[in-house]
């Protein structure tokens, strides 16, 4: 336990407790919010338009960071679970799930923030 | 977790299906059949909802117009249940990780059950009884 805690997998694995009560809880407001729709489109939109502050945006990028983050790491400890002796892959495995999130994460933030902060950016209209 | 198999002393993180209990193990296999499950629902709905469209798209008429099909109710029902079973399953992991009073357990382990139930249905509700209006 001690050479355990403070190691990479360490960090994966609270990495993914917080990120998975972090996409519960969001989860959670969405059912709500969404069930607003069955109130008609002032009721939906009136909650909607918190969605679009700056703010909401912001964390939004958070959300997608989690659910990315704990689904990538979700796919690492699958293989590490059902490859035999997949003692030796755990270093490349564990810079894998790494690469492939900053891979995917950096091009959704931008895509995600850019309409919001520099709408005009990397687009030739 | 003592129901496990030892774990080589070398390698402690290797993670080992649970033996001993049942319910463990089919919790066990669910994170994961789910969790592959999710990968492809999850990321196609955030890739769908957060980066094709945003929220300056997505308003009444835009879930009016996806739910006039019935393979978006679909998906989106699909998500739903995984999405809250396999969650409802790990906040089961936590609170059996770090409340050890057995009334504080049980009334934890009872409010998860509810929020599942209570969040199930609310959902369910939702995308089934939607009544998209009249296309104009």
């Amino acid at each position: 336990m001690l050479s355990y805690r403070g190691r990479e997998a360490y960090w994966a694995w609270l990495l993914h407790r917080l990120s998975g009560v972090g996409v519960m809880l969001f989860l959670f407001l969405h059912v709500l919010d969404t069930s607003l729709v069955l109130f008609g489109p002032e009721a939906y939109e009136m909650f909607v338009f918190l969605y679009r502050a700056p703010l909401f945006r912001v964390l939004e990028v958070g959300l997608a960071a989690a659910v990315l983050f704990h689904g990538l790491n979700g796919v690492r400890i699958i293989v590490i679970d059902f490859v035999a002796d997949a003692a030796p892959l755990q270093r490349p495995l564990m810079y894998a799930t790494w690469t492939a999130f900053l891979v995917l994460f950096l091009p959704a933030a931008f895509l995600m923030l850019r309409p919001v902060f520099f709408p005009t950016l990397g687009l030739l209209r | 977790m003592s129901a496990a198999a030892p774990a080589s002393p070398a390698h402690p993180r290797r993670a080992i299906r649970p033996v001993g209990s049942r319910l463990e193990l089919w919790s066990w296999y669910y994170f994961r059949v789910s969790g592959v499950l999710l990968l492809l629902l999850a990321f196609g709905h955030m890739a769908i909802m957060h980066i094709i469209n945003n929220v300056d798209a997505i308003d009444y008429r835009f879930v009016a117009e996806r739910w006039r099909t019935v393979g978006w109710r679909v998906y989106d029902w699909l998500l739903l249940f995984l999405a809250l079973t396999h969650g409802q399953n790990g906040l089961r992991i936590i609170i059996d990780d770090y409340l050890h009073r057995p009334p504080w357990r049980a009334a934890a382990h009872t409010a998860n059950w509810l929020l599942l139930v209570l969040f199930l249905l609310l959902g369910t509700v939702t995308i089934v009884t939607f009544q998209p209006p009249p296309p104009r």
